[in-house]
């Protein structure tokens, strides 16, 4: 009797302990700071704040200033144009589900779309028309905890939304190929709205694949290119080049010449670069936002602190 | 439907009409609740892990994918030493609390780790640490606490509250999420709290077993020793070889998945019907075992996930033959999981209980985890379906053997 008192005591003790703590932090996640009202407007950089996930902003011109925060949470934050996309998780899902936010230029939602996955990559076409993404997955992959890829669009105009882009006609070597593990990551498009790039894993490769959208259909360019990004001006894209096992050296491919040039960030970089203009990249590391320029010169510089997922407005 | 055959265990058990809980002993009841709550703590944990890693610290799947497979790999030597220590100190209850404890305190380790991830991982390794040390020493006692006619029925028991708490840990976590608008760290704690309240229950209400040995008896030459007995080795060699064609519950999954057409979002519900049918059969297979033998039963579990692979990558596709497929799943868990140390247990002197089932879980899981990386080989090398029918065509050939070249005789 005196045993089960005990167990029966000390049961409730710990359940209190717990709920008490989870409402503790209901109330220091609920908590918010005054919010700011952000615009697209030209000449800013906006990025998520990673202690909060708030998105704020500063001058692009001079990004140790004050920043605005917003009170928007995303995980993954994007824009271009008029449009601007935002992913998060919704919290108390499991698996996880992700709403893909799309939003004007006064960052109002326009539109909402509810994915399975957690976020990885977010982005808009330099038109603003087209917003795409990449998710992880779970339990896609055969390895027990391992993750795929998701990399699905959403044309903005038309509300057409494509889940997944694992269905496009790729050709490696000048053959179309076929495998069930075909995994798509980190889209970019061209200003024309229509040519795209992305990386296509099978197989334990990597391959950078150039898409036609109108017509659907894609091929393989180059091998080890992981998450591409194109230029503003369409030459060139950013990407990050598997030097090791979980290692990537930030890079810049020529598409005319197929030459590569290592930037001068030599720390690993898992992130898709952004163009903040023709000679200057973007990225995320280690709770920052980083520059440093295209073309392989000159040192990596920090921009801001507690920050990632860069966006630039132009 | 089993009178006929059931009417000698009838005998020797006493009445039969009493419900499975209440014919086992009080023991393994209170053993099966204390593993029932630390699944709960521990699967919630699990169910919100890659999330926490990958979105909230920003670690790479690939590298979290590694780090996880190393960690399963160390669980196997530790659960040895485990098991010996065990036995030799002749406290099975103390080392197994001790197992359970120090899984209970690593949950806190994951508040206190933060963000730094070199903490994580040591954290997470004692968390597999203390799983390794409490496996034996906890299946020893069950298989100590039964009468030796019906350890089939107690470790069905056991294991069936075992799956409610694997049932249960999920719903927690997304309950404590959705509670605490997503903080990772008050699913943490919480986990704590019920892996505390596991503790609890184990030093209350189970009683240890000192078995009666002399003392000598339990050396480090006793245990290796036992390899010497010749159905101890052959029980030992057989699950190794078995778990070496054994395809893993993750590929089970994802074929269903590709062949299904599972919409990802309930892709994870999956593991739940094998968890299901599990929960419903551990008993009755159990209790088969024990009337018409633990290895028949446990060869029987292998025949149903061969069957279950030759469904799945049949000519003919649909949804029914999914369900089966699932269910023939769960079917071999039911018929292996538990059995195999029930069928273990009596080969081993009561002394050395703890050594001997950790010596075969331990064949058997690493055996399973090198069967993972050659399936994965064989898959990339050769696609999905052909991969497939080599390992069906395995299976069936080693149960074969098992069950007839050199069978063991429990």
């Amino acid at each position: 009797m005196k045993k089960v008192l005990l167990a029966v005591g000390g049961t409730v003790l710990l359940i209190v302990a717990a709920v008490a703590f989870t409402l503790g932090s209901r109330h220091d996640n609920a908590e918010a700071g005054p919010a700011a009202q952000l615009t697209l407007a030209p000449g800013q950089l906006l990025y998520r704040t990673v202690s909060t996930g708030r998105i704020a902003s500063v001058p692009l011109s001079n990004p140790a200033a004050t920043p605005q925060v917003s009170g928007l949470r995303c995980d993954r934050f994007a824009v271009a144009k008029h449009t601007a996309v935002c992913l998060a998780v919704q919290p108390g899902t499991l698996p996880a589900v992700t709403d893909v936010l799309v939003l004007d230029d006064h960052l109002a939602i326009k539109h909402k779309e509810s994915l399975p996955g957690t976020p990885s990559r977010a982005r808009v076409s330099p038109d603003g028309r087209l917003v795409y993404w990449t998710l992880f997955v779970t339990g896609d992959s055969y390895a027990a905890t391992g993750f795929s890829t998701r990399a699905g669009l959403y044309e903005v105009d038309t509300g057409r939304l494509v889940k997944t882009i694992e269905e496009l006609a790729v050709q490696v070597d000048g053959r179309r190929y076929f495998a069930s593990d075909a995994n798509f990551w980190g889209i970019t498009f061209a200003p024309d709205g229509n040519r795209f790039y992305a990386t296509l894993a099978s197989l334990g490769k990597t391959y950078l694949v150039e898409g036609d959208y109108a017509h659907y259909h894609g091929k393989a360019l180059r091998e080890n290119v992981e998450c591409p990004s194109l230029s503003p001006d369409g030459t060139r894209v950013a990407f990050k080049k598997k030097v090791g096992d979980g290692v990537w050296r930030l890079s810049v491919l020529d598409l005319a010449t197929l030459k590569e040039t290592p930037l001068a960030e030599t720390r690993s970089v898992d992130d898709q670069a952004l163009w903040a203009d023709d000679h200057t990249v973007l990225y995320g590391l280690d709770n920052a936002v980083w520059s440093v320029p295209a073309d392989g010169s000159g040192s990596p510089r920090k921009l801001a602190g507690d920050a990632a997922s860069p966006a630039v407005t132009g | 439907m089993y009178i006929a055959a059931s009417r000698t265990s009838d005998l020797a058990a006493g009445n039969d009409r009493k419900p499975a809980l209440r014919r086992v002993a009080a023991n393994v009841v209170a053993l099966g609740l204390v593993s029932l709550v630390t699944d709960v703590s521990s699967e919630m944990v699990t169910a919100v892990l890659p999330l926490y890693l990958v979105l909230g610290l920003g670690l790479n799947p690939l590298q979290f994918g590694l780090l996880d497979g190393l960690y399963a790999g160390a669980t196997a030597v530790v659960r040895v030493l485990g098991g010996h220590l065990a036995d030799r100190w002749r406290r099975l209850k103390a080392v197994a609390g001790l197992g359970y404890g120090l899984s209970a305190v690593c949950k806190l380790g994951l508040v206190a780790a933060g963000s730094s991830v070199a903490a994580i991982g040591v954290v997470l390794a004692a968390d597999r640490t203390g799983k390794g040390i409490r496996t034996a020493p906890r299946d020893a006692l069950i298989s100590l606490s039964s009468e030796p006619g019906a350890l089939g029925r107690s470790f069905g028991v056991h294991r069936a509250l075992d799956t409610v708490g694997a049932f249960l840990g999920p719903l927690v976590a997304m309950a404590v999420l959705a509670l605490s608008l997503g903080s990772y760290t008050s699913v943490f704690f919480t986990s704590f709290c019920i892996a505390a309240i596991a503790v609890l229950l184990l030093v209350l209400f189970v009683r240890d077993r000192p078995a009666v040995v002399d003392r000598d008896g339990v050396s480090l030459r006793a245990a290796f020793g036992l390899l010497r007995s010749k159905d101890f080795r052959r029980i030992t060699i057989w699950a190794a070889l078995l778990g070496l064609v054994t395809v893993g519950d993750s590929f089970i999954y994802l074929l269903l998945q590709r062949r299904w057409d599972v919409a990802a979002t309930y892709f994870p519900l999956l593991p739940l019907g094998t968890a299901g049918v599990y929960l419903l059969l551990a008993v009755p297979l159990g209790r088969l075992a024990d009337r018409i033998g633990r290895w028949p039963v446990f060869l029987g579990g292998h025949v149903a996930l061969c069957l279950a692979l030759v469904l799945i990558c049949g000519p003919q596709a649909g949804f029914w033959l999914a369900v089966v497929a699932l269910g023939l799943h769960g079917v071999f868990y039911a018929a292996t999981d538990g059995v195999l140390m029930a069928a273990a247990g009596p080969l081993v002197p009561s002394g050395l209980r703890a050594t001997g089932l950790a010596v075969v879980q331990t064949g058997q899981a690493a055996a399973r985890m090198l069967s993972s990386v050659l399936f994965g080989l064989a898959w990339t090398l050769w696609d999905l379906r052909p991969a497939v029918f080599v390992a069906a065509a395995a299976l069936a050939a080693v149960a074969l053997a098992a069950a007839f070249v050199r069978p063991v005789r429990p």
